[in-house]
């Protein structure tokens, strides 16, 4: 792994991931993953299809239980929590995920409220100045009356990120922000991250393969593949990296086609296998 | 031989560990709307009403008609068969007994079904499907007191309001065969349902269509959180929610038919 910047080191990590492992039944998918994302800084996890990215992001927000390991945030260790604990730091950290996820019976503004509506006892009048604030800050002013179906895929996500600030969260996490948008669209995604960056300090987890967005949004970057940690370093660092793994996916090298018959059939066959397992009579 | 066996002992258990599912849900439900409300955290008496409003006072329609035409069916075959005894004056009785005690129930938990209980798995399925399961989930909402605990309130306030007016309906349905062919007035047919109805009837109608409130709730929402990835597989779902759902119904209705018929000769 490559030495840290001294800079964000001197800084406290608000989550820490030690020798996470993660399962899908007898199937391991992490293989012992451990950094730290420091206060005010944005990791982004690049990596291939497949590579264990979105797990790794699940496993962070609470989607999915570690098989073993440890996830610390804010000083509680997501690993081992209760329900109610869980609950309790879900409330201080924000998603946005890959298709907005928005409740497509709601309007927008009641998309975007729901969290506050639920968790804080704010007058309505309170919560509607705390709504168009949000929209504001992510472009949106004025689509509160929106359904999400009216909405462009960019102003989809822009929503979700809105919502995903409603309370305040003190750690932001994005699952392929700029995954379905054109070019265009998906600088504007980037920009948005910046500006919450530079604005609000705020911290935030990317999960990404754009290569061009990452090196823009990112302080430092975590390369996955397989299940493991590649590398991490700061954007300069993976830039002028020699590791090979890292290299090809920079430079964008095809995979080398090296697979045996057996890996191809297991391939083929495992996501089968796998619905069978869990739908046996269908 | 062995292996037919092996097979039955499947599926008993299978269908063992379905109910169990659908049973932990109710009463996860049924936590939230009994225990959540002295934990500060009020009843979802809004999503309930959008619920109710959607459940029952939409279903009217085509429940209305649906019963209307079965309690004109069962005056036909019951005079069909009491024509020849002479007893026409005891239609309004069969009709009314059958409506209130089984076909009422019944039919409303039919239609439900229908309109309700495919709507639950298709809703909570796409929802699944597009990541707004995991979306409540990461803002600390809990689904099942966020979803299913106000289908459940719903279910179990209307079904038992519906069943009252399928009934209702349903002797409606019998009046018409009644004046039109058995020499009633529209006034003494009615009377002579009311007076063949006891309480009891009216009661075991209501506590079935309360179980079958639940039971279709329960099957909905279960059907739409066990949908896999994709759209086809909340097709597949809803599907799977009426089938279920029939089955469970008239096993239900069967139980409870059953205890009531042993409570009654006792």
């Amino acid at each position: 792994m490559s030495p840290e910047n001294p800079i964000l080191q001197e800084l406290p990590a608000v989550l820490s991931v030690r020798d996470l492992r993660v399962s899908y039944g007898e199937r391991e998918i992490l293989h012992g993953i451990t950094f730290d994302v420091k206060a005010g800084e944005t990791l982004v996890i690049l990596g291939g299809s497949g590579c264990g990215k979105s797990t790794l992001l699940r496993t962070l927000v609470g989607l999915e239980r570690p098989s073993s390991g440890e996830i610390w945030i804010n000083g509680k260790n997501l690993a081992t929590v209760s329900v109610a604990e869980l609950y309790e730091i879900r409330k201080r950290t924000g998603m946005s995920f890959q298709g907005g996820a928005l409740f497509g019976s709601m309007t927008v503004g009641e998309n975007v409220a729901l969290p506050l509506r639920e968790h804080t006892k704010l007058e309505d009048s309170t919560i509607e100045i705390m709504l168009r604030l949000k929209l504001e800050q992510v472009g949106l002013t004025g689509f509160e009356y929106h359904m999400p179906s009216q909405l462009s895929g960019g102003m989809k996500k822009r929503a979700a990120v809105a919502r995903a600030l409603a309370m305040d969260p003190q750690v932001l996490f994005f699952d392929e922000p700029s995954a379905g948008l054109d070019p265009i669209i998906a600088a504007g995604i980037d920009q948005l991250i910046l500006e919450l960056k530079k604005a609000f300090r705020m911290t935030i987890v990317v999960v990404t393969h754009e290569l061009a967005s990452a090196f823009l949004i990112a302080d430092r970057m975590m390369l996955m593949d397989k299940g493991n940690i590649v590398a991490v370093g700061t954007t300069e660092e993976m830039r002028s990296s020699v590791n090979p793994r890292v290299r090809q996916f920079l430079d964008r090298v095809p995979e080398p086609d090296v697979e045996g018959e057996m890996d191809y059939l297991q391939a083929l066959t495992e996501s089968y296998s796998r619905s069978l397992e869990r739908n046996p009579r269908v | 031989m062995l292996q037919f066996v092996t097979q039955i002992g499947g599926s008993v258990t299978d269908g063992l560990a379905y109910i169990g599912s659908l049973a932990s849900l109710g009463g996860r439900a049924a936590y939230y709307g009994l225990v959540g409300p002295f934990q500060g955290k009020p009843l979802r008496l809004q999503r309930a009403f959008a619920q109710a409003m959607e459940v029952g006072v939409r279903a009217l329609p085509v429940l209305s008609l649906v019963t209307f035409f079965i309690g004109l069916i069962l005056a036909l075959q019951a005079a069909y068969e009491l024509t020849k005894l002479g007893a026409m004056s005891v239609v309004p009785r069969a009709v009314a007994l059958s409506m209130s005690r089984e076909l009422g129930p019944l039919i409303t938990a039919i239609v439900v079904i229908g309109r309700s209980g495919s709507a639950f798995a298709a809703e909570i399925g796409t929802m699944k499907v597009s990541e707004e399961i995991d979306a409540l989930e990461t803002m600390a909402i809990s689904p099942v007191d966020f979803l299913v605990t106000p289908k459940f309130l719903a279910m179990i306030v209307m079904l038992p309001c519906l069943t009252i007016w399928a009934t209702v309906m349903g002797i409606f349905g019998g009046a018409v065969f009644g004046v039109a062919q058995a020499n009633f007035t529209f006034t003494r047919y009615v009377q002579a349902s009311i007076e063949s109805l006891f309480i009891r009837d009216i009661v075991t109608g209501l506590v079935k269509s309360v179980m079958f409130g639940i039971t279709i709730t329960a099957v909905g929402c279960f059907e739409g959180f066990s949908t896999g990835g994709g759209a086809e597989q909340v097709g597949r779902s809803t599907t799977r929610a009426v089938v279920m759902s029939i089955l469970l119904v008239v096993a239900v209705d069967l139980v409870f038919t059953a205890v009531f018929f042993v409570m009654g000769s006792a």
